[in-house]
């Protein structure tokens, strides 16, 4: 096993793509940085902190990017959110086969605020666009940093969400609730609560990721095949009768958690014996436990919301 | 302003708003048109419940009135920090809703979104900056985070910043300057009904937000990177 987590963007794209495939868009020898870090004297990237491309996947042409979570903990940018909304419009130019998206963000660069908040939104209507060209887009969520802010709501844009345990998928970060809240509203100390509030299985119980995978490039690589080859088959484009059944999902979750303030109530209510032994499964004995229990699954056999 | 008064001269042809927990919903006369109108008002954080709330109220325009223009009254102080709304996924709610507008759209419905009050982060991402054009009033709050936070966050002096801002659009709040990034079609001055007339009337599908914000001198490079990586060439300066 290799670990995902572990791998920095640049080392990410050649893990996940076939070997030597990977052709980058802008790559940092055209040292196009932001010119407001470098206004407020803080360090650049020549790459703005993403890599985006196109390269073969499974021998097919997928267009792609990866977060770099060690820079300014992946937040998009202007230069950076320009950079994958140009890669998403040229997938639909060049009719790509999936998109494929390494997520990894703190959302909005607070250095470059205002910029930042309109390219994730540009960022979520190209990644709308792509899919309703047709061509599915898969979003992957696995890097320390967990994906945050916009770009948590960008990730729920995307056509199949796939995470490790360790991922993390959320809109605002612990730290900043409890801030604004106090530390009895969310104690952003306690690891275990964090995990068991944005981690990849509380996800996958609730139907916000759909593949939950061990912390391993070949599983995440072998997880994004098996998405792309289920999506390319049906429907991709946002569909009136797919955000209906989303919906009643969501609006189910609200009716089902009335009252409850912990994760692990959640699992119980779904009918899960032992919550408290939740965290300590490996992946393999999670997916089987899941398999009985996993929200969403009782009206139709894909009801894993809207996909 | 409060959504009465500003009702009243949205649409002077009338209207059937009604507000239920600080959730806006309804329709309006708008140059001899049925316009749905959904939104939010008393600053209220999006919370999961009324990110819900909107998103239902735009699929039952899908469904029962199609092609009806919609019109998003932005009035929020950003999403709700609560460890619940996480627990429970606020991020797919804002999604949902963010999916609800643009299949709207998709369909042929014109989605408008009007700050009349404050603008806040993620409250705005899926509502205003997901319509097909947005506008705001000349005294919204529309803004990411105020300059003394952002110093404190950027270890950036707020004088420093204070400064900076005279001349970069993309560090302080405004209306003001999400207009000269593109972030904002325009501003409302007067005759709000005119106004509001007149955006549905050359309201594009497309989004031309990054065009927008080089014509204006407030969003530089967006344009030239995003063509750069599109046709695979250089970025060029403007």
């Amino acid at each position: 096993m290799s670990s995902y987590l572990e791998l920095t963007a640049r080392q990410r794209i050649p893990a996940m793509f076939d070997a030597g495939s990977f052709e980058e868009f802008l790559p940092p020898s055209a040292r196009v940085a932001s010119p407001h870090l470098a206004e407020l004297d803080s360090p650049v990237s020549f790459d703005d902190g993403v890599v985006v491309g196109r390269g073969l996947l499974g021998g097919h042409t997928v267009f792609g990017a990866a977060q770099e979570g060690a820079f300014m903990g992946g937040a998009v940018g202007e230069v950076h959110g320009a950079k994958l909304a140009g890669m998403l419009r040229r997938a639909i130019d060049e009719r790509a086969h999936a998109v494929l998206l390494l997520l990894e963000s703190g959302g909005v660069r607070l250095h470059e605020a205002n910029a930042g908040l309109i390219a994730v939104s540009e960022v979520m209507r190209a990644m709308l666009d792509v899919r309703a060209a047709g061509i599915p887009v898969v979003a992957v969520v696995g890097g320390a940093n967990g994906c945050f802010g916009g770009m948590g709501i960008a990730a729920r844009c995307a056509n199949t969400v796939i995470m490790s345990e360790e991922g993390r998928l959320a809109m605002s970060g612990p730290e900043v609730i409890e801030t604004a809240n106090g530390v009895e509203e969310f104690d952003s100390r306690d690891r275990a609560l964090v995990w068991r509030t944005t981690g990849g299985k509380h996800r996958y119980l609730m139907g916000d990721c759909q593949l939950l995978v061990a912390d391993d490039t070949a599983a995440f690589r072998a997880a994004a095949l098996d998405a792309i080859a289920d999506l390319v088959q049906g429907e991709v484009g946002l569909t009136l009768e797919g955000l209906l059944a989303e919906q009643d999902m969501l609006a189910r979750r609200l009716q089902d958690a009335d009252g409850a303030s912990e994760p692990m109530e959640l699992w119980r209510r779904l009918g899960v014996s032992d919550p408290a032994g939740v965290p300590m499964l490996e992946a393999d004995a999670f997916l089987a436990l899941a398999a009985r229990h996993r929200a969403g699954l009782q009206p139709a056999a894909s009801g894993t919301g809207e996909r | 302003m409060d959504w009465q008064t500003l009702a009243t001269q949205l649409f002077p042809g009338g209207h059937d708003i009604v507000e239920r927990d600080n959730f806006l919903s309804g329709s309006a006369q708008v140059d001899g048109k049925r316009v749905a109108v959904i939104g939010t008002t008393g600053h209220v954080p999006i919370g999961i419940e009324i990110a819900l709330a909107q998103a239902t109220a735009i699929l039952k325009t899908v469904q029962e009135h199609p092609g009806r223009p919609i019109l998003i009254l932005v009035d929020t102080q950003g999403q709700r920090l609560r460890h619940r709304d996480e627990m429970l996924g606020i991020n797919s709610y804002m999604a949902h809703l963010g999916k609800c507008v643009d299949l709207a759209r998709r369909k042929g419905h014109t989605v408008i979104g009007l700050v009349y009050d404050q603008a806040l982060s993620g409250g705005f991402i899926t509502s205003g900056l997901i319509a097909s054009a947005c506008y705001a009033l000349p005294q919204a709050t529309i803004r990411v985070m105020g300059l003394p936070a952002m110093a404190r966050i950027t270890k950036v002096p707020e004088e420093r910043l204070t400064e900076l801002a005279r001349d970069n659009p993309v560090f302080a709040p405004g209306p003001e300057n999400y207009l000269r990034m593109g972030g904002l079609h325009g501003i409302w001055e007067q005759n709000l009904a005119q106004e509001l007339a007149q955006a549905l009337a050359e309201c594009s599908p497309e989004d031309r937000r990054m065009a927008l914000g080089r014509e204006r001198g407030g969003r530089m490079l967006a344009q030239p990177v995003a063509d750069a990586v599109r046709a695979g060439g250089d970025v060029r300066a403007a």
